[in-house]
């Protein structure tokens, strides 16, 4: 085995309520715009918290080939948004996929073989859609208007389309892609709740560097805006009730009168490619990959550490992996949830690890601008930490201008700052479950 | 020099059993753990049986530590009892010196069984009228009987990171944790990572496989919507027919198989016991269809045929093949025909055989389990067999170790897992040198 082969990022992807595809999202985050509003998906004023981040308007049409329409009717929103962010991330690397062939954009033959192609993609919990599923398990009722499971089995069942179960399965977000573009080397889903975007390209990136793919398609993406997946957080005190009419500043991290985070849709995949790969093809190079570390919380699965124990240990194993030490890091990328726990323990990890060196590098965190989607959240934040490393320039981090006092980041306010990126880490942590892992970007040179 | 991987531990909670050598000795004596399904009442469901842990209790493997699991979805009990079993047969409950940001975990874990009866009660009360009529989701009557129904623990015990993080409590460990849902193929996919990250040396020791439990309303009325299940309510017992001609779908299973996988110098230098190598890893995807398996079992035969290279092997060196053989018709047909393209002549020479013959399919936990057996297989010389298999098929002509365990020398053994969508993992393990 020849050492670690090198790995760059060279195209991104991603969806998210201030933009979809990495331009307007870019844009969007330099003009400080917020993608938080009063929820429209559905009606949510049964539940206390009536903000969400949604998703511009898409038509799936604009990101598959046209003989893949037909398998759009089996897609659940968290798979589509895959789809979508794939698509962009493999316009955006200049890749001649299956896909682009198939949609006849292609100016040249398949630039990449399917079989070094690998695709690894984080994905939530995907619930149910209840007007399908609810409306099926009404048609079991007894009588009284109680659920009878012998009706069902008889006959309700048979009100679900057959496929019903594809819809749901975490996996389906990776297939369709590699289906899709296809991508025949390594597949994975990785389904650890915030975390999964970071263990997912920490994971693709070992797979590039030890030769077993050139290519990976990696992130993550979930909607956390349906009325199961924003019941659940509300069961456990997560979500923010306070800013129902005033939905701009619902979602504020680190911040002196947090109160909770805002459930959002999203996700952000990553094209990382072997280094010699993306400069045999003249492919444009935004930053290279060099450190991974994860890291798990063994005090609680159900509440953080507030050490950040976790969160800690990742940050340093990912540094180290980088062979980089705190005071080398230009930008520093936390996640933010924005509840008064979580964030107590980030922000005790971070200062663990890089204790005056935050007074100096700046910060970036995109919760106050797209929410929390859940998997695909740490994509999004990949691909906004590499377009800083990448453009040098660190944009405003929205409603962080009042910040808890034991905080020390320094996020930018209003107007983005020119600043000298070459060296940033990216962080995200599983809100239950114990999961944290940590990337470094860094910008690329020869 | 390319750290050594290996497996000191293995536990096992299976339909057959709660520990390894009673699953195993069962196994050998052609046992079926299948019978009509108890945990929820499906007798009108298309299937109405299948292979279901019997009789299980936390308490018994983890004592007073148990209680602090109390909410633990079934999932993540199977794994915590099978993790607890494998952590004792390494040996590391007497290791004082274990760097705990050294020990990880890789879980092909499932989700935890949805909380049934609240959920299925809000969703009838946001759907049904006040003249009992089914009309269209009424979201703000759902959310107020949601709010009332919905147990919090139980959501958020369902979340597939779960057992992940009460492994991590459970055993301090502090490394990497990873959660995949690769569906079928999770488990294999797990401890094939698990793998890639000793090698690499981000951790030294890692809690491997997988724990799944999909028996319960919404898990099977997936799979009978699919008709992916055998539907032989009266011959349950003989219903997981794997490679036979009358086979009509798999038999859903649950349980968890949970190995403890070591950089091979560690496991020395503490004196371990090593059971087996973990030599090769293949994973690729169909890239096909969500549906099918491709017809020629492109995937498969890539997954097999990358886990041979990476091995430094060739098809004659593998002695006994594990295989996902669920007792479809596709899947069967298949993978049959992608082990006679990867191994040509050889592959009439080579038994296959099935346990999910014996303890139906455990979906994301299938691999793990099958894994364990071929170590047993090569620890005891014997390789269990194919049971319920009386009509050949054409299309499945290799030797499938049919209704009888069988004496043989393993050496080397290769184990399929493949998933729904075209994932597809091969494990390969080797006798450890003494």
């Amino acid at each position: 085995m020849t050492g670690r082969r090198r790995v760059v990022v060279t195209g991104l992807g991603v969806a998210t309520p201030i933009g979809i595809g990495i331009e307007p999202f870019w844009e969007g985050l330099m003009q400080k715009r917020c993608g938080i509003r009063r929820t429209q998906a559905f009606d949510a004023s049964g539940l206390p918290s009536q903000v969400a981040g949604e998703l511009p308007a898409y038509s799936l049409r604009d990101f598959i080939p046209k003989s893949y329409r037909k398998s759009a009717k089996v897609m659940s929103r968290d798979i589509s948004i895959a789809v979508v962010c794939a698509y962009g991330a493999v316009k955006d690397a200049g890749l001649i996929t299956k896909c682009i062939v198939d949609r006849e954009e292609a100016d040249g033959p398949p630039n990449i073989d399917s079989r070094r192609l690998g695709a690894n993609i984080g994905a939530g919990l995907i619930c149910a859609d209840l007007n399908e599923l609810a409306g099926a398990l009404a048609t079991a009722a007894d009588d009284q208007g109680r659920f009878s499971l012998a009706r069902w089995g008889e006959a309700g069942m048979s009100n679900l389309t057959p496929l019903w179960l594809l819809k749901f399965l975490p996996n389906m977000l990776a297939c369709h892609v590699t289906i899709v573009h296809g991508a025949q080397a390594p597949s994975n889903t990785i389904t650890c709740a915030e975390a999964s975007s970071h263990l997912a390209v920490g994971e693709a990136f070992r797979t590039i560097a030890r030769g077993d793919a050139d290519v990976c398609i990696c992130g993550g993406a979930e909607s956390k805006v349906n009325p199961m997946a924003t019941a659940r957080p509300t069961l456990w005190g997560r979500l923010t009730t306070d800013s129902n009419d005033n939905p701009d500043r619902a979602s504020r991290p680190f911040g002196s009168n947090r109160s909770g985070m805002v459930a959002s849709e999203g996700g952000g995949l990553l094209i990382l490619e072997a280094l010699e790969h993306a400069q045999n093809r003249g492919a444009r190079i935004y930053a290279e990959v060099t450190g991974f570390g994860a890291g798990a919380d063994a005090t609680s699965w159900s509440k953080p550490d507030p050490k950040g124990g976790a969160i800690a240990l990742a940050l340093r194993k990912a540094l180290a992996d980088a062979d980089v030490t705190p005071d080398t890091i230009d930008l520093v990328t936390p996640f933010g949830t924005g509840t008064i726990e979580h964030d107590d323990s980030e922000i005790a990890g971070w200062n663990s690890v890089f204790g005056t060196r935050l007074d100096a590098a700046l910060a970036l965190t995109t919760r106050g601008a797209i929410g929390n989607n859940g998997a695909g959240s740490g994509g999004a934040d990949l691909a906004a930490t590499v377009c800083a490393v990448y453009h040098n320039a660190v944009p405003p981090s929205s409603n962080t201008d009042k910040l808890d006092p034991s905080c020390r980041f320094r996020f930018v306010q209003d107007d983005p700052v020119d600043a000298n990126v070459t060296c940033a880490i990216s962080v995200a942590y599983a809100l239950a479950g114990a999961q944290s892992a940590a990337l470094v970007i860094r910008r690329y040179r020869e | 020099m390319e750290r050594r991987v290996v497996i000191t531990g293995m536990g096992l909670v299976t339909p057959l059993g709660h520990d390894v050598e009673t699953v195993w000795r069962r196994m050998l004596a052609c046992e079926s753990g299948v019978a009509p399904t108890s945990l929820f009442d499906s007798h009108t469901f298309p299937s109405s049986f299948s292979a279901e842990v019997k009789s299980f209790s936390l308490d018994s493997f983890l004592g007073r530590n148990a209680d602090r699991h109390a909410d633990a979805s079934r999932n993540t009990q199977f794994a915590l009892a099978a993790a607890s079993r494998a952590w004792e047969h390494a040996g590391l409950n007497a290791i004082p010196k274990l760097d705990p940001s050294q020990v990880g975990v890789y879980l092909g874990g499932g989700e935890g069984p949805i909380d049934f009866g609240p959920f299925s009660a809000a969703a009838v009360a946001g759907c049904l009228g006040d003249d009992g009529q089914v009309t269209s989701l009424d979201t703000v009557k759902w959310a107020h009987a949601a709010m009332k129904l919905l147990r919090s623990p139980c959501e958020l015990e369902q979340d597939p990171n779960l057992a992940g993080g009460h492994l991590a409590v459970q055993f301090n460990a502090q490394g990497p944790n990873f959660n995949t849902l690769t569906a079928c193929a999770a488990s294999t996919q797990a401890i094939g990572e698990a793998m890639q990250i000793i090698r690499y040396g981000d951790a030294d020791v890692m809690i491997a496989g997988g724990t799944h439990s999909m028996i319960h309303p919404l898990g099977v009325t997936g799979f009978n919507r699919l008709t992916a299940l055998s539907t032989r309510n009266d011959e349950y017992e003989t219903a997981s027919r794997p490679f036979d001609r009358t086979r009509d779908g798999f038999v859903l299973g649950e349980g968890s198989g949970i190995l403890i996988v070591e950089d091979r110098e560690h496991a020395v230098r503490r004196g371990a016991k090593i059971h087996a190598e973990i030599i090769g890893y293949g994973s690729t995807a169909d890239a096909f269809r969500i549906t099918d398996m491709h017809e020629q079992g492109r995937g498969a035969v890539a997954a097999m045929t990358m886990a041979l290279q990476r091995a430094g092997l060739t098809p004659a060196d593998i002695d006994y093949i594990s295989t996902h053989g669920t007792g479809t018709e596709e899947n069967d047909k298949i993978e049959t025909l992608a082990i006679r393209r990867v191994f040509d002549k050889l592959a009439d020479k080579v038994p296959v055989s099935s346990i999910k013959s014996m303890i139906g399919h455990l979906i994301a936990g299938a691999g793990a389990v099958e894994l364990i057996t071929c170590v047993l297989a090569i620890r005891d010389g014997v390789v269990p067999p194919t049971i319920n298999y009386t009509t050949p098929d054409p299309n499945c002509d290799l030797d499938y170790v049919p209704n009888e365990a069988r004496k043989l020398d393993v050496r080397v053994a290769l184990s399929n897992s493949f998933g729904f969508g075209g994932q597809n993992d091969t494990l390969i393990v080797q006798r450890p040198e003494e």
